[in-house]
């Protein structure tokens, strides 16, 4: 009873990056909350080869329920899963991911059970609150702190009286670690059809097609990132060979990729990846909100624009006031007549 | 073996926070709604292309918008049926004020109900005010309905099974849902068809009876003719029950809002000459910070 569950989606018998980062921060906030962190993962011939990626980032339960019909993901069965295990482990936090999977189940769990959801949270904390209408104090509530209104401001979400308190969080906001405490890392084996009606199976698979990533976006130590101010997919084409020399990967704010200049899953910002590199060069971004929020703790951050008052050169390291196409194969070319 | 559907297109009126301009917050870090223009949610436009496509396909079909919103967002059911929508209505009511995603998709549910005999629920994945995506699946349970989310295309429906195609991470994936269903259709998806001009001069003047002045000098058209005047309809219309409604029916509650700041660095700017770029990059390099 009231401990914090996280949902762990699967790819075959893959765990999501994403879900172990989430385990992460659960675990930290049962400690901080005196309460347990339980798991949850739902797939098909998954027992026996999970485990080892979801226990050891703290977990005292995990439940895993291994059935036909559990992959790939569909709605209804995991909704069932959820919603009943729920009524029978009354969490006080669930916690996932803010994948498709994520943010196709959240909203039905807390439909069903009439609980808060917030989705896309950026801070998770614990803390007090006190509702101003009903004058009444409640302690130890789950902050879930997001960007709102095209993140142009940020907003800290509390659920005073609905359980569990339901956050999801976008991949590679937290940052996933092995627990070096002692976790009781207990697992069971809970029986699928005392959880899933027979009538939840009835939306069919035909096809299920998933890629490797094409890029290591989240990961790669320099990024090279271009806005709407690159103009076309063409120029884009300049930021690709940036990249290539620098063994970096290219990014996208969110006004280029609605313009079609790069695909969807290379958008930095609040409602695409958020990066951590070593080296972060911003070439034609003006730097909205939603873009920064997705990039600040980039440790050095160059940006390259023709306007020298563009936001985001108040966080950057260093400014180059220029045009992209004039700057940009500059970098290229001295840094090929440099290096090494 | 086609059948005629009824669908219903899940539309939102948002404030266009894709450009936001200087205006867009006023100097005590609130948001100036007046100075966003108020849109049609981009990806609910292309939830309505696939309804049109649906109706085109499927003779005798109807395809209706429901938007909540103030009286303003008459508007929104305007812009469906100047792009082929057979009708609309609008959920306005000061109790459906403040409403979280949950408290909306009470809302939407109960109209559904009673609209009746619904075979698709079709609406786009998220709106770009909030960027949840909540509001299609939390729908779809209270309706005790199956849902595909992230749809791209529906490819067709036989025998009332639906086939689509929908984006996941990192693919794409063909399921069979069957009728009826609620879809939440991605951006990816076709774009919506503009105004048509003919169905512009019919539906030009319909409104909702909360959109007009109390003289309007328009009444003998409304009178004269009935598909000028838009469905408005308050919680007691839907039979709702007005605790589940707005913010008493929101179990999310916002303790604060804070305008973003950022720590602001103390920066090196430099020109865009050969000269500069180069003692730039000499610098990295010498750091170790790039190799």
């Amino acid at each position: 009873m009231n401990n914090v569950f996280v949902y762990c989606e699967t790819e075959g018998t893959v765990v999501a990056e994403v879900s172990q980062e989430l385990l992460t921060k659960g675990r930290k906030l049962a400690d901080q909350l005196g309460v347990e962190l339980h798991a949850v993962v739902a797939g098909t011939g998954i027992k026996g080869k999970v485990e080892d990626q979801i226990l050891p980032y703290g977990v005292d339960k995990l439940f895993a329920f291994d059935g036909e019909g559990l992959f790939p993901y569909t709605s209804a069965p995991h909704t069932d899963i959820l919603v009943n295990l729920f009524k029978e482990e009354q969490p006080q936090i669930c916690l996932m991911g803010a994948t498709v999977i994520g943010r196709d189940l959240g909203p039905r769990v807390s439909s069903s059970l009439t609980s808060g959801l917030t989705a896309d949270c950026t801070q998770l904390e614990i803390g007090d609150f006190d509702d101003i209408k009903t004058k009444k104090h409640y302690d130890n509530l789950l902050y879930q702190i997001r960007p709102a209104f095209g993140g142009n401001i940020v907003a800290t979400i509390v659920n005073p009286d609905h359980r569990p308190q339901m956050a999801t969080v976008r991949s590679g906001v937290m940052q996933k670690a092995i627990y070096e405490g002692k976790a009781k890392n207990e697992v069971v084996y809970p029986e699928v059809s005392k959880y899933v009606s027979p009538e939840a199976y009835v939306v069919k698979v035909l096809d299920h097609h998933v890629e490797a990533a094409k890029h290591n976006l989240k990961g790669s130590p320099i990024v090279v990132a271009g806005g709407y101010g690159m103009g076309s997919k063409e120029g884009f084409d300049m930021l690709f060979e940036l990249a290539k020399v620098l063994h970096g990967e290219v990014g996208a704010s969110r006004a280029a990729v609605d313009a079609g200049f790069c695909d969807t899953d290379r958008q930095i910002g609040q409602t695409g990846v958020t990066v951590h590199p070593k080296v972060y060069i911003a070439c034609g971004i003006s730097g909205q909100i939603q873009h920064i929020a997705g990039m600040q703790d980039s440790k050095i951050i160059i940006s390259v624009n023709s306007d020298p008052d563009a936001p985001i050169n108040r966080i950057a390291d260093y400014v180059i006031v220029g045009t992209v196409e004039e700057v940009v194969p500059k970098l290229i070319k001295y840094y090929k007549q440099n290096s090494k | 073996m086609t059948k005629a559907l009824k669908i219903v297109v899940l539309a939102k009126q948002v404030p266009d926070t894709r450009n936001v301009g200087k205006d867009a917050m006023t100097p005590e870090g609130t948001v100036n709604r007046a100075a966003l223009p108020a849109i049609f949610n981009p990806e609910d436009l292309n939830a309505l292309e696939q309804a049109l496509r649906l109706k085109e396909q499927n003779p005798g079909s109807t395809v209706g918008v429901l938007t909540m919103g103030p009286p303003r967002a008459g508007e929104i059911i305007r812009q469906g049926l100047f792009r082929g929508a057979d009708t609309g209505w609008l959920l306005t009511d000061r109790l459906f004020a403040g409403a979280d995603t949950l408290a909306t998709s009470y809302a939407l549910a109960t109209a559904i109900k009673k609209i009746g005999d619904v075979d698709i629920v079709i609406g786009g994945r998220q709106a770009i005010d909030g960027d949840t995506a909540q509001v299609g699946p939390q729908v779809a349970q209270k309706l005790g309905l199956n849902q595909v989310t992230y749809a791209e295309e529906i490819l067709k429906i036989e025998n009332n099974i639906a086939t689509i195609r929908r984006h996941i991470d990192g693919g794409v994936e063909t399921v069979e849902v069957p009728l009826p269903c609620v879809i939440t259709v991605n951006g990816s998806a076709a774009p919506c068809r503009p105004c048509n001009a003919k169905l512009v001069m019919k539906y030009k003047y319909a409104s909702c009876p909360l959109e007009r002045q109390p003289e309007d000098p328009r009444a003998d058209l409304y009178a004269s003719r009935d598909y000028l005047n838009l469905n408005q309809w308050s919680v007691a219309d839907v039979d709702g029950d007005p605790n589940q409604c707005g913010l008493s029916g929101s179990p999310t509650k916002v303790k604060t809002v804070q305008n973003i700041v950022f720590q602001a660095k103390e920066s090196k700017t430099l020109t865009a000459s050969d000269a500069d770029v180069e003692s730039l990059i000499k610098e990295l390099l010498e750091e170790k910070i790039i190799g």
